[in-house]
């Protein structure tokens, strides 16, 4: 056994110079504690159901989420009638029909979340020029992820004096290179709660990352307990392992 | 190391090594076993395709006497709104004379309302007899062109080489105005 | 293979076939009872490990081609699909995605077990060229997989690649362009990648083919690098060689399943889960991390190559990177006829032994350099780049002159006569079973 001792080394070495870098400028966000993290963890439901309603209340406004559906939303614990009455209450453009003309109609389950805007163009065009990003994988696609979109989220300060910001532009204390062209999209009181959590920017935005990190990774849960059925087998598997390698090497020395 | 030395212990260490032999055989396979699942199973349809496994259907602008066809799962999926003549033809064919037996009360939710796949149980064809100008073969129902399978308006197979009548989808009637197929 | 030669099978199955095709004669006789020197170390499971690892890849790689779309409209939606709708497509891609990087961890510390105890000298030069082929085809498969997600990581990997060759002068233009299919990196790229991508591993296992075949020519080194001399020095392949190699494939995939399962995304930047966009290249783009050491050696060559004090230029700094690049791994496939000492293992050339290990740590900091940005400071005050630069000077200043200079200078210490010998002494002084592996 002690003989495996440089090659897991050899292993660790292998593995630590393989982490990737790190983003260029910008501060750490602070680390929360999120209720998926870990070996074991999984969503919070109730968090997923608030930071849902924040998003399509505040960022829907600007972001689209195209590769969510409706019909996911059962996953933040909505029943089947539930997601379809949250669906019709969005419009979307079906055709062509028979007569050849493209129509509206409500949304169905099946149907990805609708975007607020026709083209990327459209939102560019809307925006200043500043592409408001899909928000489907953004807690993957930034270093940090639920902790630095609750960075974002919170880190609105007043620009430093010698910074020059343009008209449209503001400080964040977690953009890399501090400048954003979102304006600060939350305030306190904003969107309502029905379950008494506090209506405040702290809450919403660690609501809204927590509904991010979902949507980024809507199969966290079921990975984690396939995950560990596949590694306490692979431990028992290896035991068998060694204890027949042992046997049948006993007689070889 | 030779024979002499593990002598006294050999027969004991043989069932023993033969049980771990066994025992590592097992789970190798178990193992292989229960990983090969996932790749078998994610050539099921996916969740994305499953979404799109029932169809919701406005019948209202359908008249008496008319048909359309709709796509579920693929597949055309014939509607008749029936006229009083059809029902009553389908109704009056004696059961016993038919090659797949089937009632027309069996056939349908509301009478009115004939809902079927709309592929032949020949051999896969699309029969004709939806639109007004299409042939509707010997029966008043439905002719497949391929090879010549008649069905009536019940879309019981009546003349031809198919086995089978027209098949019936699983479907519900979510109010006076709404089909739910699938 | 002569009829005489057939071993016999108690199956009359199993018979009635090898009567007619002996595949079970070569099984047995390659497999079964192929004699194997007996004081083998944990080193070298990982030549099986790799293998089960390029099976693993070509069975996820085939499953997930079937949900995949080679089109640069559709290629990002529908990995996406994978990850969300596709019944277990999380799973079968993060495997795929991983299972690249512990393909790579094994090969990595097979080719360095390789190089400590001297498995590439003679006679086993060709079975060490079949290794490098591999090894090089593994980067350009691994190269070419990596951008088929067509996120912006991808994308700008196969733009800053294949820009690479337009380094070449005179046709290295035309070459880009016919490397594209287009005036950039676009849809005709990405379905010729997907094509080379689905086609290469299975050149791979053909040369892992032959790479085993050639192994069982010439027979394994060990650890003591001196040849079997009888059946004292072996053992059958089977059962002691396969259920050693089982058990290290056992802890193995217990690390890899650890990544894939609880951290799968460790070894990707975030820019992996952002579509590509032509237009704009995200502010800092790195290659996986088993191209690190090479990325760092492209971008030392900063300077251009030619008559000092004249504007005479021979090589520009571009194609000198590229060069040296390719150089690196050229080094490889020459590496037997620049270690000509007579003794393999490292364990009886001190001197040799300081020299590899000192380019391990090497490599590994070159990996380090090839991974921050190309501005770096160490310490906030020493250009990166110099560090990046000193260390592909000692890696190639490894195999041009120290492995030549050691192979005429190097007194190497007593050799054993015997594995038998080395292996009973050992056992006589600790006698722990633990310990004799």
């Amino acid at each position: 056994m002690l003989r495996l001792i440089p090659i897991l080394f050899c292993f660790v070495i292998a593995i630590g110079a393989a982490s990737p870098a790190k983003a260029a400028e910008g501060e750490h966000p602070p680390h929360l504690h999120w209720s998926f993290q870990g070996m074991f963890g999984s969503y919070d439901k109730a968090a997923l159901q608030r930071g849902y309603k924040v998003y399509s209340q505040v960022c829907a406004a600007c972001h689209s989420m195209d590769r969510v559906y409706y019909r996911n939303l059962t996953a933040l614990g909505y029943s089947e009638a539930e997601v379809k009455a949250i669906a019709a209450g969005f419009t979307v453009t079906d055709g062509p029909n028979d007569e050849g003309d493209m129509f509206e109609r409500p949304a169905r389950p099946s149907d990805h979340m609708v975007n607020p805007f026709p083209n990327k163009e459209a939102a560019v065009y809307a925006n200043n020029g500043a592409f408001p990003p899909d928000m489907s994988l953004l807690a993957k696609a930034r270093h940090g992820g639920a902790n630095y979109i609750f960075g974002v989220m919170t880190g609105y300060e007043e620009p430093p004096v010698d910074a020059e910001l343009l008209p449209g532009q503001y400080w964040n204390r977690y953009m890399p290179g501090h400048v954003i062209a979102m304006a600060p999209p939350l305030s306190d009181g904003m969107v309502s709660y029905e379950d008494g959590s506090p209506e405040t920017v702290a809450q919403y935005a660690s609501d809204v990352a927590h509904f991010l990190s979902w949507a980024s990774e809507p199969t966290l849960e079921s990975r984690k307990r396939t995950g560990f059925k596949a590694l306490l087998f692979l431990l028992v598997f290896a035991g068998v392992m060694y204890a027949t390698k042992k046997k049948i090497w006993a007689n070889a020395h | 190391m030779s024979a002499q030395t593990t002598n006294s212990k050999t027969e004991d260490g043989e069932t023993r090594r033969d049980f771990l032999y066994l025992t590592a055989g097992a789970f190798g396979a178990v193992g292989a076993g229960c990983f090969a699942w996932p790749f078998i199973d994610s050539l099921n349809p996916a969740a994305d395709t499953l979404a799109l496994a029932t169809v919701e259907v406005n019948i209202a602008p359908i008249e008496p006497g008319q048909a359309i066809t709709v796509v579920w799962q693929g597949k055309p999926v014939f509607i008749r709104h029936r006229t009083a003549e059809e029902i009553e033809e389908a109704r009056s064919v004696d059961v016993a004379t038919l090659r797949d037996k089937q009632t027309d009360e069996d056939r349908v939710e509301k009478p009115e309302w004939l809902v079927m796949v709309g592929i032949c149980t020949h051999l896969g064809c699309v029969p004709l007899g939806q639109k007004t100008t299409q042939p509707k073969g010997d029966f008043g129902g439905w002719f497949c062109p391929c090879h010549g399978s008649h069905y009536d308006t019940a879309g019981r197979i009546r003349k031809g080489p198919a086995p089978k009548n027209l098949k019936v989808p699983p479907y519900k009637f979510t109010n006076d105005t709404t089909l739910l197929i699938g | 293979m002569a009829s005489g030669e057939r071993a016999s099978f108690k199956n009359p199955v199993v018979n009635w076939i090898d009567e007619r095709l002996p595949v079970f004669t070569l099984m047995n006789k390659e497999y079964g009872v192929f004699p194997t020197p007996r004081n083998f170390n944990y080193f070298w499971n990982f030549g099986a490990i790799a293998m089960v690892m390029l099976v693993l890849m070509l069975v996820t790689g085939i499953v997930l081609a079937m949900h995949y779309t080679p089109h640069a409209d559709h290629a990002f939606g529908s990995v996406e699909r994978i990850m969300r709708d596709v019944n277990w497509g999380w799973m079968i891609r993060y495997l795929h995605m991983n299972g690249a990087s512990f393909f790579f961890i094994a090969v990595y510390i097979h080719i360095f077990r390789g190089m400590y105890y001297g498995s590439y000298k003679k006679p086993r030069e060709l079975l060490w060229i079949f290794g490098v082929l591999i090894f090089l085809l593994m980067m350009a498969t691994a190269f070419m997989g990596y951008t088929l997600p067509w996120s912006q990581m991808g994308g700008w990997a196969a733009t800053v690649i294949t820009n690479l060759f337009s380094a070449i002068p005179l046709i290295g233009g035309p070459l880009v362009e016919l490397l594209w299919g287009g005036f950039s990196v676009d849809n005709p790229t990405l379905n010729r990648f997907f094509a080379l991508h689905y086609l290469l591993p299975f050149v791979i296992f053909a040369v892992v083919f032959l790479h085993v075949w050639a192994l069982h020519i010439t027979g394994s080194n060990n650890p003591l690098g001196i040849e079997p001399k009888g059946k004292q020095d072996t053992l059958p392949f089977h059962p002691y060689y396969t259920a050693k190699d089982t058990f290290g494939l056992s802890i193995f995939l217990i690390l890899y399943l650890l990544v894939s399962f609880y951290a799968p995304n460790m070894f990707a930047h975030p820019d992996h889960f952002v579509e590509f966009n032509p237009m704009q290249t995200p502010p800092h783009i790195v290659p996986e991390w088993y191209f690190l050491p090479f990325y760092a050696i492209l971008r030392a060559i900063t300077f251009d190559i030619g008559i000092p004090f004249t504007e005479i230029v021979f090589i520009p700094a571009k194609l000198g990177g590229v060069i040296a690049m390719f150089g690196a791994v050229a080094m490889l496939f020459i590496m037997p006829w620049l270690d000509t000492h007579p003794v393999k293992s490292a364990r009886f050339r001190p001197q040799y032994k300081l020299f590899l290990l000192l380019l391990v740590v090497d490599f590994l900091i070159l990996g380090y350099v090839g991974m921050e940005p190309a501005d770096a400071m160490l310490f906030g005050s020493i250009k990166l780049l110099y560090l990046g630069q000193l260390c592909t000077a000692y890696y190639f200043a490894y195999f041009i002159v120290i492995l030549p200079w050691l192979s005429r200078t190097e007194k190497a210490l007593p050799l054993p006569s015997s594995i038998s010998e080395a292996v009973l002494n050992k056992h006589k002084a600790k006698p722990s079973p633990e310990a004799a592996a």
